[in-house]
């Protein structure tokens, strides 16, 4: 039988539960993907290589979830724009989601989940 | 050189049942109703269907489940699930069913029971493992994140957000159909519960029960109605992403995309359409969409609802049944759209009726901004 890679999704999984927040890299144009695939959305290759993210970040758009106390607060729910030029979806830790802003300059970690988060610049 | 459908298909009736709540029927018995509503409408028998365009939120093989139990063998069926843009989108394929000959009496129809089943909004299960970390609560996280970013980049406020739920109202104060006919203001929604901002729950469409369906009929049978036809004129269908994370432009929907397909193939202009009904799933819908489709400069949506052009009386009447806002919104609402334009262009809309109405456009939106699909309709083929 043949042993069978993990496909990309797994391997960006995987590569969480290591501490490490992965972007792919298309080989033929040049671009990065989010979310990962199997093909490059910009170009249709196959050439997709993992390559280690930036973590810096800017906030596109972002929204308050609004929830009450006991079913664990107010949170925040936002859209990053990577500084690979890809989107991804997150929250941001260490600021109250009141004071998140449109254009908020972040940078990313890896929280216990494990997950990818945003932390503002210069926030503690 | 491709096949030229324009007018190619015509409404040849419109059926509603159970807008609001129809308590103790399932969602297949409120579709089949608003079905025999408008093949009464139309002249038309069932036996006489053989094309089926439907979905819904609850058969996973919806082209079986209906037509087993509406007791039809058709020869065409599209059963594509876009999302609420869904019965839009299907004026392009049983147009080009009939244009081909493969069918020439198709159905389009939906039902839901979701006010009465569940009380909830009930959306698809299907893992969403780049958001699900981040507790989306799809739609509306999405719509507040596009909402969000229109407020950025163009300056529209929650006044103008709270225009667009007031005009909506003002309109289903003239429909007896409408499900919440109670007058809105504009403070009254600034004032509502934030459920994500900068959307409040009085941004958001209804959740109610409610059918609809719609027959559409060759050239040739047309000419034999005992109702004038109403002309499918033209249609665009456009899809960009799936998830909000993948949306090329938050503020820039498909319907730029498949508003200008619907324009070329019907041989008309924004100036030209008399009436929009669209698919107003928040408040920002309307204002994307109109901006999209042309009827404004982008960024000037909200300014046109706030300048009233919308409302009764205005130059351009926007969702004259009350939309998904305040009329009905059972899960997917695209087959609305169609059945108020016919009923405004038939001169059928009592006491909201639009005077001087010949064309119309029908907007249809699912998923998270992600599916649109217009349609423009006419008495003039
Ligand atoms: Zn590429």
């Amino acid at each position: 039988m043949t042993d069978f890679p993990n496909g990309p999704d797994a391997q960006f999984r995987q590569f969480l539960a290591e501490g490490r927040f992965m972007l792919q890299l298309c080989g033929a144009c040049g671009r990065h993907v989010f979310a990962p695939r199997v093909l490059c959305k910009h170009c249709g290759s196959d050439r997709l290589d993992w390559v280690a993210a930036s973590g810096r970040a800017t906030v596109h758009a972002a929204t308050v979830v609004r929830q009450k106390p006991e079913k664990g607060g107010d949170y925040l729910y936002a859209l990053m724009d990577l500084a690979e030029g890809v989107r991804m979806i997150s929250t941001v830790v260490g600021t109250p989601p009141d004071a998140v802003r449109i254009g908020d300059r972040l940078r990313a970690e890896i929280d216990d989940t494990p997950r990818v988060v945003f932390r503002k610049e210069g926030a503690a | 050189m491709s096949m030229d459908l324009r007018s190619k298909a015509a409404v040849a009736g419109v059926g509603l049942y159970g807008l609001g709540e129809a308590p103790g029927e399932t969602h297949m018995e409120i579709m089949a109703r608003a079905v025999k509503a408008a093949l009464d409408d139309a002249g038309v028998a069932l036996a006489e269907v053989d094309g089926l365009f439907t979905t819904n939120m609850n058969n996973l093989l919806a082209g079986p489940s209906v037509a087993e139990y509406l007791g039809i063998v058709p020869r065409v069926t599209d059963a594509t699930n876009f999302g609420g843009s869904a019965f839009v989108a299907y004026l392009q394929s049983a147009t080009m069913a009939i244009a081909t000959g493969l069918c020439e009496v198709a159905l389009i129809c939906y039902g839901s029971n979701q006010r009465t089943a569940s009380g909830k909004l009930h959306s698809p299960v299907e893992p969403q493992p780049y958001e699900a970390p981040y507790k989306p609560r799809n739609p509306i996280t999405a719509y507040a994140l596009a909402t969000a970013r229109h407020m950025h980049d163009f300056g529209t406020t929650r006044r103008d957000l709270a225009e667009v739920a007031v005009s909506m109202r003002d309109w289903a104060q003239l429909n007896p159909d409408a499900f919440l006919r109670d007058p809105l203001s504009v403070d009254e929604v600034l004032a509502a519960r934030m459920v994500a901002d900068p959307l409040s729950v009085r941004d958001c469409c209804l959740v109610t029960d409610g059918g609809g369906a719609v027959v559409l009929v060759s050239e040739a049978r047309a000419r034999t109605l005992r109702k004038a036809p109403v002309w499918v004129r033209g249609f665009g269908v456009a899809h960009t992403h799936k998830s909000i994370m993948e949306m090329p432009e938050l503020t820039i929907s498909p319907a730029a995309i498949s508003g200008p397909l619907a324009f070329d193939m019907a041989g008309v202009t924004p100036k030209d359409i008399d009436i929009v009904e669209l698919y107003d799933a928040f408040t920002i819908n309307p204002i994307l969409f109109m901006e999209d489709l042309g009827f404004c400069p982008k960024g000037q949506g909200g300014r046109f609802f706030t300048e009233g052009h919308s409302r009764p009386g205005g130059r351009l009447p926007v969702n004259t049944n009350g939309g998904g806002l305040s009329c009905t919104h059972p899960g997917m609402y695209g087959v609305f759209t169609i059945i108020e334009a016919v009923q405004q262009l038939r001169g059928e809309a009592g006491a909201r009726q639009v005077s001087d109405c010949a064309l119309a456009l029908v907007h249809g939106n699912g998923g998270t901004l992600a599916s649109q699909a217009t349609g423009i309709l006419g008495l003039e083929r």
